[in-house]
């Protein structure tokens, strides 16, 4: 598993409050792992400022599972 | 509007909690309150060092076993976070009341018939003033999507509805330091006229934090003269008292229609007989002249419960510690009970936890009803030599054993508003 993976997962279970070994690739933030919509948006802030990068409006509502925000933000320290 | 309804239905206590400087449990709180104990000291919740009043009474840390607070035994980590401490504070004291009532609302009727008034005078002042900080930085974005909802005053009763499935009437008071009266006294009123059945009610306060502290301390309203001696700072009726002492906490009660109690086999505290309100109409902070706004509040909550001033044997006086309150609201209460002030105990149990504002009444309710329960009327602690003489007695230093039949309540706020509440003895 990538370091952003690691650190990604690590946010999800100190922010959701969930085990670890619930938060797969594919969990949904909500649907599996108890999030309301405000969570979510509380997360994205926290990935932001743990990888330094920026997340718009747009692109956080397409972040829906941990697999979406590893992606995103791979993507974007690769840009 | 109340056509339906032809008597009042009456309203009884049966469950209580506390947060207080004095520590969490109302069986450990009392205790600590009878043995003359006080819960003022330095501040510790943030640095205070530029401040000219640097104590104040902060819930004690420590494990619920000994009576102290630890928040994690009590509130997911997690959901921490978004809210408050004024609202973690609020759903500890309910926790106890709910546990200590044994009300559990199980069918949808039960539900619908219970509903939640815990009010509180500031609200989240600690999150606001942290995030405007943020905003102050430039950084506006990194505010937290809980910022309002953890500040909001009616997310206290919101979490606690949410909790326990509470659907019955949701509300809030926020009239400063009547706070915690008007939540019991309108909470009452609403079983009373059949809006609930049973009411979670009470109030909560959390603002012993930067602006909290410098915005009471710019008002001139606390005590600087007793940093070094904090328990001593609260000294209401005392010659030397210089300003209120800043405390936090929450109080909650569970009131219940009594039928109600009675037919599932609940233990009831007492009775919630009178309730009474009032307006100065006069100056945003200072009392009107002779305490007239307190006096009309108290007549009001007797006329209410049909009682008169010699079937009354305790006053909790709102009695902050404040050089001009304190004996305005003497004057007041000397006023109402006349003659028979001769044979009345009167205290402030902010002598030992300083002034809770918006829970101050909910807290101190609840004290009102152990004395009636036990007997004993609280000790104003700090009353060596009172500033003014009066026939009532103010049970200073030692609490004092008496028959309690009936007790009155006082709390009054800035922008002149006044509520007194009578309880009596359980029927």
């Amino acid at each position: 598993m990538s370091d952003t993976a690691e650190k990604v997962k690590k946010i999800v279970v100190e922010h959701l409050g969930v085990e670890e070994a619930k938060v797969t690739a594919e969990a949904s933030f909500i649907d599996d792992l108890g999030a309301d919509s405000l969570d979510t948006v509380e997360l994205v802030m926290a990935f932001e400022e743990a990888f330094g990068v920026e997340i718009p409006d747009d692109a956080a509502e397409k972040i829906t599972t941990v697999k979406d925000a590893i992606d995103y933000i791979e993507a974007q320290k690769a840009a | 509007m109340f056509g339906s309804l032809t008597t009042p239905r009456r309203v009884v206590v049966t469950g209580m909690g506390i947060a207080c400087p004095l520590g969490v449990g109302v069986a450990h709180v009392w205790q600590r309150m009878l043995a003359g104990e006080s819960g003022i000291g330095p501040i510790s919740l943030f640095d205070a060092t530029d401040l000219p009043a640097r104590i104040a009474g902060e819930v004690p840390s420590g494990s619920r076993a000994e009576g102290k607070l630890d928040f994690n035994e009590w509130i997911p980590v997690k959901d921490q976070k978004k809210m408050d401490r004024f609202i973690q504070l609020a759903l500890v004291a309910a926790a106890e009341a709910v546990e200590d009532s044994g009300w559990v609302a199980e069918s949808e009727d039960d539900k619908n018939a219970t509903g939640v008034m815990i009010g509180s005078g500031i609200g989240g002042l600690p999150t606001i003033s942290e995030n405007s900080q943020l905003v102050a930085q430039g950084k506006s974005r990194r505010l937290s999507p809980f910022f309002i909802p953890s500040a909001l005053i009616n997310l206290a009763s919101g979490h606690v509805s949410i909790r326990y499935g509470f659907k019955g009437p949701n509300h809030a008071v926020v009239t400063a330091c009547a706070t915690g009266v008007h939540a019991l006294g309108d909470a009452a009123r609403l079983i009373a006229l059949g809006d609930a059945d049973v009411m979670v009610a009470g109030g909560a306060e959390a603002a012993i934090c930067d602006i909290g502290m410098a915005g009471f301390c710019a008002a001139r309203a606390l005590s600087t003269g007793f940093n070094d001696r904090p328990t001593e700072a609260s000294r209401p009726w005392d010659k030397d008292r210089d300003g209120f002492v800043m405390g936090e906490g929450a109080g909650v009660m569970v009131l219940e229609e009594y039928e109600h109690a009675k037919k599932r086999g609940a233990k009831i505290y007492g009775e919630v007989i009178g309730y009474g309100m009032s307006g100065d109409a006069y100056h945003i902070t200072a009392p009107a002249e002779g305490h007239d706004g307190a006096y009309r509040a108290m007549k009001a909550a007797l006329k209410n419960a049909g009682v008169t001033p010699d079937q009354i044997q305790y006053v909790n006086a709102h009695g902050t510690s404040t050089p001009m309150g304190d004996d305005l609201e003497l004057e007041a209460v000397e006023k109402l009970f006349g003659e028979a002030g001769k044979g009345l105990a009167m205290s402030s149990t902010k002598s030992a936890i300083g002034h809770l504002l918006g829970a101050a009444g909910a807290v101190e309710g609840i004290f009102s009803i152990l004395a009636i329960r036990d007997g004993v009327a609280p000790p104003t602690l700090n009353l060596h030599a009172p500033s003014r003489e009066s026939v009532i007695d103010r049970v200073a230093l030692q609490p004092q054993q008496r028959s309690i039949e009936v007790a009155l309540s006082n709390s009054f706020g800035f922008g002149g508003t006044n509520a007194s509440i009578l309880f009596r003895k359980a029927p």
